[in-house]
């Protein structure tokens, strides 16, 4: 966002969306750092991860960010993500942690072997829980949208949490203006979403105006994939245990959203740049977490999985 | 439309929006068909409405709008939206943020809040109904708010037939009351958001209608930007990475700023230039309202957060104590003399809320005095911090002049404010010192000043005592004047009725009255209903210890009753005679009077006796 004002002295033209957008979020997250004793940047490698970090470098250039980056890992991710990461911790200079809950790996919790509510439950959501509790983080910031999904739409961006990480949405503060209470008790903890107020099609057009790098598995490429359950799943690894008559066949596809490979579905594309992608978005009739397979496991699974403590 | 959206997003704007009414107003339903028209509702979810329209939706199994807008579970189940919700679509010409809240009791929290943040208010009512108590109500929360653009949006014109006459009608009324809250820029728009007119185009069913479908309007409306407005700059975080660099870190709240613009460091005052805008991207040469930015300045000086360096020439004010709009949001009431933690912009500030002067009825906007206030009450109430706050008027600036208070136990945000204006009385108004003072004019008439306070209902005898008691405190020589109730409102105070809050003015002016009264030396006696303890202790508070005298006539009401000597008994009974002491408005009986006189046992004369002998025993203990 280097827009400059016009160098007259007539009344500058309003601030694009875009700009409002930024301008937003870089409140949000200094804010936090203003005033939380321990905050900590859940970073998932996705877009909406991506685009919160170069917001959260902005924000504090020429300084570093600080707090650290803290990726909770399920150890199924895609290969090109962990290289992502590794490559995106050192290219910003900033801490990175990784926690994986050690506990379900030993129990050999996978997302074939119970389901992916298990899975999710103890990979995910109580692995969060774990490194939080163990960091003793006041503050997480996470990347959701309230575009994403019908409960997320009236979420806060600061969501008060109890010390069991339980979201209560009938005790939500009231958030006014851009004043954000950030008092909490020990053991209770922030969630905070600088991105709340973008939509997918927002998060592209910045990344694209920015040139924000991002994992090659968003662009469309050939890649190996199976057709499981009307979905395009690619077969990352060869921890992937095929099903009878799945035979993985090359396709030119990309993902919108990424998560653990096994649960994350392809959709075909030509996109391979930021500008195709912009283009197929705003087209697009399928909505972005249909690509996730635990969306799907109950209605209203989302809001469920919130009350438990996932983002 | 993807191509024209891609080449314009730079130049896209965004409207931020709230829309008001009740689920029955079709509100969901015409946010959901704004979603379904600017066809950015993707397609599984698409299948899922109409999964869910068969399933619970109230349309027949037609698609229903409103089941794409109300999002929790909890919400499906009892029909209703529970709280503020936040809603994006996009046109080729601009994005919007929709807030979208719900109509039952929880209306005045969720709206204000959805307000806040919103430029414009969509009102939404159904054209069968007309302007409703609610529509007055959400009308007046969106002014009280700070939204000056208003969209009235007439609902179901497809079951008034389409009808002009109806639509001009309820225009005329909407603008008539929205005229009494100074609102000007009024857009209304006759649709149906069951069938789609004037939603997003203007279809065939009202072709008497010359005006933008909504959608339109809100694509074109020209909204106040806060660029205009004198540069404000809340400092947020001062930016220390190394030695050689120090920056403050903040947004841009107001106006706009270039290196080498003079700015102030308020408070404090001194005086610098900005030196450097800068960013990742490169220092800029401008930055304006919105953005986030970190400026340097050209001179050493103690920045710290909770500072506003501000334009030169119009900077903003500083103060510790505000008269301010207070909105409750908790369901733990607001009390008077408790301290809460207030913050504004970057700055935390212990407030106590001193007097609260009254509270507004979001129905009738009345005014009524009031205690405490309740969830979802709005009072009017002074604020006193602890330290030095920069603002200006809500009015002014919605980003220095709101803040929201927090329960220093819980943490939990209570309430939000709108600052008026900072109370000055202490500093600029000094009191006059007069050589001859109130014990020197009693002396020249030697008595004691002092004040006989006649309370009780209406026919208790008041007047008569009273009269009494001047007779013979005459004849004693001294120096009297009795403020009757009737009289007085004959003159000073003929501008007020008998409504709780008009009463407790009556008292306040009354006592004041009474106040100078003393102060020339005279034995005041005072005939007032004045059936509310708060006006009488305010009244008793005005004057030194000794001087105050609370006199109570206390006669039954069915005694009262009996005598009505003017008849307002029998008027107030038969609902001629509204807000009457003792039958439709209290009256508190006094808990510690100086003196308490049983009528029904003692006649006028001897009751005047035994005040004036009362009066004159405690006067001589305090000669004593």
């Amino acid at each position: 966002m280097t827009r400059v004002a016009p160098a007259s002295d007539a009344p500058p033209r309003a601030p694009t969306h875009l700009q409002r957008l930024e301008g937003e979020s870089i409140h949000i997250i200094r804010e936090v750092v203003a005033e939380c004793a321990r905050p900590v940047m859940l970073y998932s490698i996705g877009k909406d991860s991506a685009v919160m970090l170069h917001l959260a470098r902005k924000a504090f250039y020429p300084g570093l960010p600080p707090f650290p980056l803290l990726h909770v890992d399920t150890t199924w991710k895609f290969r090109a993500m962990y290289e992502f990461r590794d490559w995106m911790a050192r290219e910003s200079g900033m801490q990175l942690l990784v926690h994986v809950n050690r506990e379900g790996l030993a129990r050999g919790v996978d997302p074939f072997s119970h389901g992916s509510r298990v899975y999710t439950d103890v990979m995910k959501t109580q692995a969060l829980k774990q490194a939080l509790d163990e960091h003793r983080f006041d503050a997480a910031f996470g990347g959701a949208r309230r575009d994403e999904e019908k409960s997320r739409a009236k979420e806060r961006i600061f969501s008060f949490r109890s010390s069991h990480h339980r979201w209560d949405p009938k005790q939500q503060r009231p958030e006014l203006w851009s004043l954000y209470n950030t008092r909490v008790h020990a053991g209770e903890s922030l969630r905070v979403f600088p991105l709340a107020n973008w939509t997918e099609l927002d998060v592209w057009q910045y990344i694209q105006e920015e040139r924000i790098p991002l994992v090659p598995l968003y662009f469309a490429a050939p890649r190996p994939v199976v057709v499981r359950d009307g979905a395009l799943i690619m077969v990352d690894d060869a921890r992937l245990p095929l099903k009878p008559g799945e035979q993985p066949v090359l396709k030119k596809v990309r993902f919108r959203t990424l998560g653990c490979y096994p649960l994350t579905a392809a959709i075909e594309s030509e996109a391979d740049n930021v500008a195709a992608i912009v283009r197929e978005t705003l087209l697009a009739r399928t909505s972005e977490r249909a690509g996730r397979v635990i969306d799907h496991d109950t209605a209203a699974s989302m809001e469920l999985k919130k009350l438990e403590g996932y983002f | 439309m993807a191509d024209a959206v891609l080449r314009s997003h730079e130049q896209q704007s965004l409207l931020r929006f709230i829309t008001c009414g009740s689920v029955d107003d079709g509100k969901s339903t015409l946010l959901g068909r704004l979603l379904y028209e600017s066809q950015l509702i993707p397609e599984d979810q698409l299948a899922a409405l109409k999964q869910d329209s068969k399933r619970v939706g109230t349309r027949g199994g037609e698609p229903d709008f409103a089941l794409l807008v109300d999002g929790l579970a909890a919400e499906r189940e009892q029909g209703i939206t529970i709280d503020v919700a936040y809603r994006f679509f996009a046109t080729a010409k601009r994005k919007f943020i929709a807030a979208d809240t719900p109509g039952h009791e929880q209306y005045t929290r969720n709206m204000v809040t959805g307000a806040s943040t919103a430029q414009l208010a969509v009102i939404l009512l159904d054209a069968r109904q007309g302007v409703l108590t609610q529509t007055r109500r959400h009308t007046f929360l969106a002014s009280l708010m700070g939204i000056s653009h208003l969209v009235l949006a007439v609902n179901k014109m497809d079951l008034v037939g389409y009808a002009r006459e109806t639509f001009e009608k309820l225009a005329a009324d909407y603008r008539a009351f929205a005229a009494l809250l100074g609102l000007k820029d009024i857009t209304a728009i006759p649709l149906s958001a069951v069938h789609g007119d004037n939603v997003v185009h203007r279809g065939t069913n009202m072709p008497w209608y010359p005006g933008p479908a909504l959608l339109e309007y809100l694509e074109d409306v020209v909204v106040d930007e806060a660029q205009a407005q004198p540069f404000r700059f809340p400092v947020q975080w001062v930016s220390r990475p190394n030695a050689d660099f120090r920056g403050f870190a903040g947004q841009i709240v107001s106006g706009t700023v270039r290196p080498g613009d003079p700015v102030r460091v308020i408070p404090g005052g001194y005086e610098s230039r900005i030196a450097r805008i800068v960013t990742a991207g490169g220092d800029l040469a401008g930055a304006q309202a919105g953005q986030s930015v970190t400026l340097t300045l050209d001179s050493q000086l103690a920045v710290s957060r909770g500072d506003v360096l501000a334009s030169s020439d119009a900077p903003p004010q500083v103060a510790r104590q505000f008269e301010a709009t207070i909105i409750w949001l908790h369901e733990q009431p607001m009390l008077q003399g408790r301290t809460y933690l207030l913050k504004s912009q970057t700055t935390t500030a212990a407030a106590t809320v001193t007097p609260l002067k009254h509270k507004i009825n979001v129905n009738t906007l009345e005014r009524l005095p009031a205690e405490r206030l309740e969830l979802n009450d709005i009072g009017v109430c002074e604020i006193q911090l602890d330290r030095d706050l920069v603002f200006e008027p809500y009015a002014v600036n919605r980003a220095l002049g709101g803040f929201i208070l927090i329960d220093r136990l819980t943490n939990n945000t209570v309430g939000a404010g709108l600052i008026h204006f900072a109370l000055r009385r202490s500093q600029n108004l000094h009191w006059q010192v007069l050589d001859i003072d109130k014990q020197a004019r009693a002396r020249q008439k030697d008595q004691r000043a002092c004040v006989l306070w006649l309370t009780g209902l209406s026919g208790a005898g008041k007047s008569t005592i009273a009269n009494r008691i001047e007779q013979l405190l005459t004849a004693q020589g001294r120096h009297t004047y009795l403020l009757d109730g009737d009289n007085v409102r004959h003159g000073l105070n003929k501008d007020l009725g008998f409504t709780a809050q008009d009463r407790v003015e009556n008292i306040r002016r009354v006592a004041e009255v009474a106040h100078l009264m003393v102060d020339a030396g005279l034995m005041v006696l005072v005939s007032f209903i004045s059936p509310f303890r708060s006006e009488r202790r305010m009244a008793r508070d005005l004057f030194a210890p000794g001087e105050f005298f609370e006199v109570f006539i206390d006669t039954p009401l069915a005694e009262a009753e009996r005598r009505d000597v003017k008849g307002l008994y029998a008027k107030a009974r038969r609902g001629e005679l509204k807000n009457f002491t003792g039958i439709d408005s209290p009256y508190e009986i006094p808990e510690k009077p100086e003196i308490r006189i049983d009528t029904t046992t003692m006649d006028a004369h001897s009751a005047a006796q035994w005040i004036i002998e009362r009066v004159a025993a405690v006067q001589r203990t305090g000669d004593a």
